[in-house]
């Protein structure tokens, strides 16, 4: 399953990070942040609870760029 | 300005303030080291809580860790001035650069603006209801309202209006709709209300398709993004590393020459080299320059699936175009009736009715010239005979309706045709009847299409077709086409284009136009593949890389043209910013360039990079002069 999020981040690195953050995350496929649109599509696996799934993105994303947002 | 960005500003002018004032006052010592601090950390403290955590994650080497090492270690040697400019510039630029982002992030939107946000759902019992669009099955009536957005495809039911395509098409013209005509979602109604029957969700309707592509364009990246990706993975820590070599190698190789190591020159040199390192004027301005050309270029009704496709786009020597439906409307009209025995009208009505069970456009064609119902109970035995036309009984006569090779099969003798077209032989009763000759109209833009290819530089121009040799010769000379390849079969069109790939140019790439409808495997063979009048095509859409939301060819063109001035501003400013860096760092490390040099280069470069980036917005609106 893919859904999309609308995020917001001030720089194309930071965004990149984030994007690195997510894929890293369990539950989730594939990640990619779209700076220009702020937007984040997310894959998640068969099966994942996609609200905790995505709880723990935020606050993984947290960490690598502490003024990040991504709205739920 | 957002909440966020005001923040910075007023950041940025009490510290300016501070500093300013600083200067003037008589500081000395640890007084001063004090009060310096205070604009310093004012200005820096986000930066260097983040070049803090980025060195926690392991991930050190970022523009936050550049800054925070450049700045404390000038704080360190006593430049505490420089200190608190350099991350007073810094932050100036970022401001600068997030609020043109956002700026130019808007503008696009507006563009984009097609997308509606409720529906007017009519019940069955007539009353209706506003509703989330998401929310309408396929098959609901819906009610538009002069001045509102059609949300979802379908068929109008009642009423007449006029609608503003131009969101989608580019085109300024309003399309007038009537009862029974499809319309698509995205267009704004102008006129009268319209009760529509939805053909698609929300979904799938053309608004949210042409959305989702745009959305999803910049994420395909080009190879100018890719390479500063690339560029700057291996360019910021080597510049680090750099750094550290300029602060130490020349002082201990002093040393062992016996001469004084002068730490402080060496160190304060390597600083300045990390300032004018940062990447952002690159890692900012190319992806800017690219999302705003692909939603520049959609304002004219073409779109760019990738920033990919928008670079293979300005580089394309060879066009290829499909010849029905893209160079010609793939309308066919009855053009004369020649050598008839009988009334031509009287002939026509014969070969109408004889084809009439057919669904192929020649019968079509046939039917609109005769323009009077068909009673379809006159004819009877119709037998359709593969690759040769029909034969049926009409008004108890025995018709026959096709090509050369029917007319043989039957053993009647013809009179061949002059013109070039669809020629329909006709025999009735056994006696040849005459011939009615069919053409396809060439699209009024076709020719200056073309020739607006030529003007652009475009080296060759080739056309495919499955007509026969004399149609497609002639189309291509009226046209000024370079090359012909008649007769294929779309297989061959493929194989045609796999040549023409193969013999074009490192570099050079080759772009096919297609109507979408039967070419798919060709505009995915293709570097571009252009589908044409795709405007509720999922199929096209699908296949194609480029998009013309209209069918008019001449937009080809005009696409080309854009995509290589964005491609310029994009080069221009790759060279540019990288020129101007390496210069910097070449007379930082020679002791030539101090702080304020390198701050130039920072903010000063990455501001004018910006800059220039935004020109590809401000060129969509003033067209292509």
């Amino acid at each position: 399953m893919k859904k999309t999020y609308s995020i917001e981040v001030d720089c194309a690195n930071c965004a990149a990070k984030m994007e690195e953050a997510a894929k890293k995350t369990p539950g989730v496929i594939d990640a990619s942040v779209n700076f220009m649109m702020l937007r984040m599509t997310v894959q998640f696996e068969e099966g994942a609870d996609v609200r905790e799934v995505m709880k723990e993105v935020r606050a993984r994303c947290r960490k690598v760029e502490s003024d990040c947002e991504i709205y739920l | 300005m957002n909440r966020k960005q005001k923040k910075v500003l007023v950041r940025i002018l009490v510290a300016a303030a501070l500093i300013a004032l600083w200067a003037c006052l008589p500081l000395e010592g640890p007084l001063r080291f004090l009060m310096y601090m205070l604009p310093y950390g004012i200005i820096g403290y986000d930066i260097l809580i983040k070049a803090a955590k980025g060195i926690k994650n392991r991930q050190p080497f970022d523009e936050n860790f550049l800054m925070a090492v450049a700045t404390l270690g000038a704080i360190v040697l006593g430049e505490y001035t420089e200190g608190a400019a350099v991350m007073l510039f810094y932050q100036i630029g970022e401001l600068f650069q997030s609020y043109a982002v956002g700026k130019s992030r808007r503008s696009i939107q507006s563009l984009m603006d097609i997308r509606p946000d409720s529906a007017v759902l009519v019940h069955e019992d007539g009353t209706s209801q506003t509703v989330d669009p998401d929310e309408i099955p396929v098959g609901s009536t819906i009610l538009v309202s002069p001045g509102e957005k059609v949300s979802i495809d379908g068929i109008v039911l009642e009423g007449h209006s006029t609608l503003n395509t131009s969101a989608l098409t580019g085109e300024s013209l309003p399309r007038e709709v009537f009862e029974g005509d499809n319309v698509i979602s995205g267009c704004v109604n102008l006129s009268g209300v319209l009760k529509i029957q939805t053909t698609k969700e929300f979904g799938d309707s053309t608004a949210s398709k042409v959305l989702e592509l745009m959305e999803n364009a910049s994420s395909r990246k080009s190879r100018q993004e890719d390479f500063i990706t690339r560029f700057a993975r291996v360019y910021t820590p080597a510049v680090c590393y750099s750094a550290l070599a300029l602060a130490i190698l020349p002082p201990v190789f002093l040393l062992m020459m016996g001469a004084s190591p002068n730490w402080g020159n060496w160190i304060m040199r390597a600083l300045t080299f990390l300032v004018i390192s940062c990447p952002c004027a690159l890692v900012i301005s190319v992806p800017l320059t690219f999302f705003a050309g692909i939603g520049g270029i959609s304002r004219k009704g073409v779109l760019v699936k990738g920033s990919n496709y928008l670079e293979a786009l300005s580089r394309v020597r060879t066009v290829v175009f499909d010849k029905t439906g893209t160079l010609t409307q793939g309308v066919f009209e009855v053009d004369g009736v020649h050598h008839s025995s009988m009334d031509e009208d009287k002939l026509i009505e014969y070969a109408a009715l004889t084809e009439s069970y057919s669904a192929h456009p020649i019968s079509k064609s046939l039917q609109k010239a005769h323009g009077k119902p068909l009673d379809k109970a006159r004819v009877s035995d119709v037998e359709e005979i593969s690759g040769q036309g029909v034969c049926a009984q009409v008004d108890g006569l025995k018709v026959a309706a096709g090509n050369t090779r029917l007319m043989d099969s039957q053993g009647i003798p013809h009179m061949p045709c002059h013109s070039t077209g669809t020629i329909v032989h006709m025999a009735v009763d056994g006696q040849y009847a005459g011939h009615i000759l069919i053409t396809d109209k060439l699209k009024k833009t076709a020719q200056a299409a073309v020739s607006a290819l030529k003007k652009a530089g475009i080296k060759k121009t080739v056309m495919l077709t499955g007509d026969r040799e004399n149609v497609a010769r002639e189309t291509a000379d009226a046209l000024g086409i370079d090359e012909v390849y008649a007769e294929l079969l779309p297989g061959d069109k493929v194989e045609k284009v796999e040549a023409l790939l193969s013999a074009q140019k490192k570099g050079d790439t080759l772009a096919f136009v297609g109507d979408g409808i039967n070419d798919a495997p060709v505009l995915a063979r293709a570097d571009v593949g252009i589908a044409m009048g795709a405007l509720g095509s999922d199929a096209a859409i699908e296949a194609a890389d480029v998009v013309l939301m209209d069918d008019d060819p001449a937009k080809i063109a005009q696409a080309i043209r854009l995509s290589r001035r964005y491609l310029l501003i994009v080069h221009e400013n790759i060279v540019f910013a990288i020129a101007i860096k390496l210069l910097c760092l070449l007379l930082s490390a020679l002791g030539l360039a101090g702080m304020w040099t390198a701050i130039f280069a920072d903010v000063g470069v990455m501001v004018l990079a910006v800059l220039n980036a935004i020109r590809a917005l401000a060129l969509n609106e003033k067209g292509e002069s």
